[in-house]
């Protein structure tokens, strides 16, 4: 290998590195009684799937809205490709744990509000929804409210709206919590084969072990209140098999095996 | 690429349409059943009156014949256009003045500390003991017939326009927000189609309100419009006449409170269209 094509790899193996989201010191109080969260330190970095995983009531959804620009933190900060966030940025979409869809628009609109909110003209928006839709496997559903979808097709819109405003960070909330076991499975796994498609970098919160383990390069496992990092493990599971091969491989049962014993001793 | 299975978008469009499919059936039977009720409280007006259960109480067959020459010698329509002028522009106030300072009640605190204990005593006071002192200061003209029916309007408007407002989802207004919508965005986009519901069952409570402070003001204070109709029928024992008129007013009443749920659901919410 030649000096200089050493050094582009060195680069570029920097760049995939380099953290998008970076954490800093953060912590925050819900008024003075309730500490949520407590210098929590983290590198998110680019093209990667990292999850929170923790118990209830550990600030995994406060820690989410800190990076979205939703909630102010009480100390520290969070950089987002180097800028400090004050607030939502075009570089971040947000999936919702309750999917947040507007009940009287279809799914065309609701997939394309978030243009619609910056003002990209109907034809232009509706065309990168349906683009999207199709992506999350909704295709002839454009039409349809969300009242008539059931709860894994809403999320799909959810995620097909972030999807169309093309951040480079997807921040979901326990997307699959409100959707059935069995429609879960199938969404995890269309969205491992979505991340193939698109290069994103997403930050995932769970109370899953299974999904976490399943899903992630990276899981950050947050201790009960107040939260705190409490182990970072990367999961290193091949994912070219099938999803039952998967979950099957000694690697994975062995990750989720050591995650539960580090989460046991927080069980009530 | 599309990453889902046929077979469970087939699933899917499946369940919608015995989703729909359901809803047809019940809106029939709904309206039939509503017919049904209609035609049973007619019959039985019908034979309450032939009993008679009181010499005031004619039967449904009178009343309708009433109708029909209250109607021809003119004097019903021209009260129909005295009460309603009244009742059109202070509906129109109090609906335009109702909503904005409930939404405003709803969006700014300043407002909602100096609006909503003012509102809240309007609502629960009897306004209706204030049409006289209204008729002292404003005299017996259209002036007096408006405000009477602004005070009993304004407060429910008002007040469901703050609930409903207060009640918008908050994850609604946050997915908004991290889309990058502006304070703007947010209110019309988000909070006003979300309480339209809300906002329009204050509408509706407030325009049968301002039905009741019209007619009041015409019984209490200025001898015209229906309210006149009927206490002039009611002096000369035309009871048939008097009933006629109170069943048109009640109806037109109810008439105009169901169109305005049309126009909410053709304005706001389109995925309630095919339950209507
Ligand atoms: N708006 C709020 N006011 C007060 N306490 C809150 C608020 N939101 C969350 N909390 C508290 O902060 C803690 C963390 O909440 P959350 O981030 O929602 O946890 P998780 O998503 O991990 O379940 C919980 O104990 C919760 O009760
Ligand atoms: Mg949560």
């Amino acid at each position: 290998m030649t000096a200089a094509a050493r050094a582009v790899r060195a680069i570029s193996s920097a760049d995939a590195a380099k953290p998008v989201v970076e954490v800093r010191n953060l912590g925050k109080r819900y008024g003075s009684q309730v500490e949520a969260l407590r210098d929590i330190n983290l590198d998110f970095p680019a093209g990667q799937l990292t999850s929170l995983l923790g118990p209830s009531g550990c600030g995994k959804t406060t820690l989410l809205k800190i990076i979205a620009g939703l909630l102010p933190a009480t100390n520290g900060e969070v950089f987002v490709n180097g800028q400090k966030v004050t607030g939502p940025g075009p570089e971040r979409a947000f999936v919702f744990q309750d999917f947040a869809l507007l009940p009287w628009a279809t799914v065309v609109r609701n997939a394309a509000f978030g243009l619609e909110l910056r003002g990209v003209p109907v034809a232009e928006r509706e065309k990168t929804a349906r683009h999207y839709i199709d992506q999350v496997g909704l295709s002839g559903f454009e039409n349809r409210y969300p009242h008539e979808l059931s709860g894994g097709m809403r999320q799909r819109v959810g995620l097909a709206r972030a999807l169309a405003v093309n951040a480079d960070v997807l921040l979901l909330d326990e997307p699959f919590s409100a959707v059935d076991e069995q429609n879960r499975r199938k969404f995890q796994e269309d969205l491992l084969k979505l991340r193939q498609v698109e290069n994103k970098t997403l930050i995932f919160v769970t109370h899953s072990i299974e999904e976490a383990v399943y899903l992630s390069d990276r899981i950050v496992l947050l201790s009960p209140r107040p939260g705190r990092v409490s182990e970072v493990i990367e999961p290193r599971i091949s994912r070219d098999r099938s999803p039952d091969q998967i979950r099957r491989d000694s690697a994975y049962l062995d990750t989720v095996e050591t995650i539960w014993r580090g989460l046991r001793d927080y069980a009530d | 690429m599309s990453v889902q299975t046929n077979s469970q978008i087939a699933g899917g469009v499946d369940a919608a349409r015995e989703g729909a499919a359901t809803t047809a059936t019940s809106g029939e039977s709904i309206l039939l059943w509503r017919l049904a009720s209609i035609v049973l409280f007619c019959l039985a007006w019908e034979i309450a009156g032939r009993i008679p259960i009181n010499v005031a109480f004619p039967p449904f067959s009178e009343v309708v014949m009433a109708f029909g020459r209250i109607v021809a010698d003119g004097t019903l329509p021209a009260a129909f256009l005295d009460t309603l002028q009244p009742l059109v522009i202070g509906v129109f106030l109090a609906t335009a003045v109702g909503i904005v300072m409930g939404v405003g009640m709803g969006l700014r605190e300043e407002l909602e500390w100096a609006g909503v204990p003012v509102f809240v005593v309007m609502q629960a006071a009897p306004m209706a003991a204030l049409i006289p002192l209204i008729t002292f200061i404003y005299g017996i003209g259209l002036t007096a017939k408006v405000l009477s029916v602004i005070i009993l309007a304004l407060p429910v408007i008002a007040l469901n326009g703050y609930k409903a407002v207060r009640n918008v989802s908050p994850s609604l207004r946050a997915m908004c927000r991290s889309f990058l919508g502006s304070r703007r965005q947010e209110i019309f986009k988000v909070i006003l189609p979300d309480a339209s519901p809300m906002i329009f069952a204050g509408l509706r409570l407030g325009i049968s309100a301002g039905f009741v402070g019209v007619i009041l003001a015409e019984l209490l204070i200025t001898p015209t419009g229906i309210g006149d109709l009927i206490t002039y029928h009611r002096s000369i024992a035309n009871y048939s006449e008097m009933y006629a008129a109170i069943a048109t007013i009640i109806l037109f009443a109810a008439i105009t409170v169901g169109l305005l749920e049309r126009i909410e659901i053709a304005l706001f919410r389109p995925e309630k269209k095919e339950h209507a």
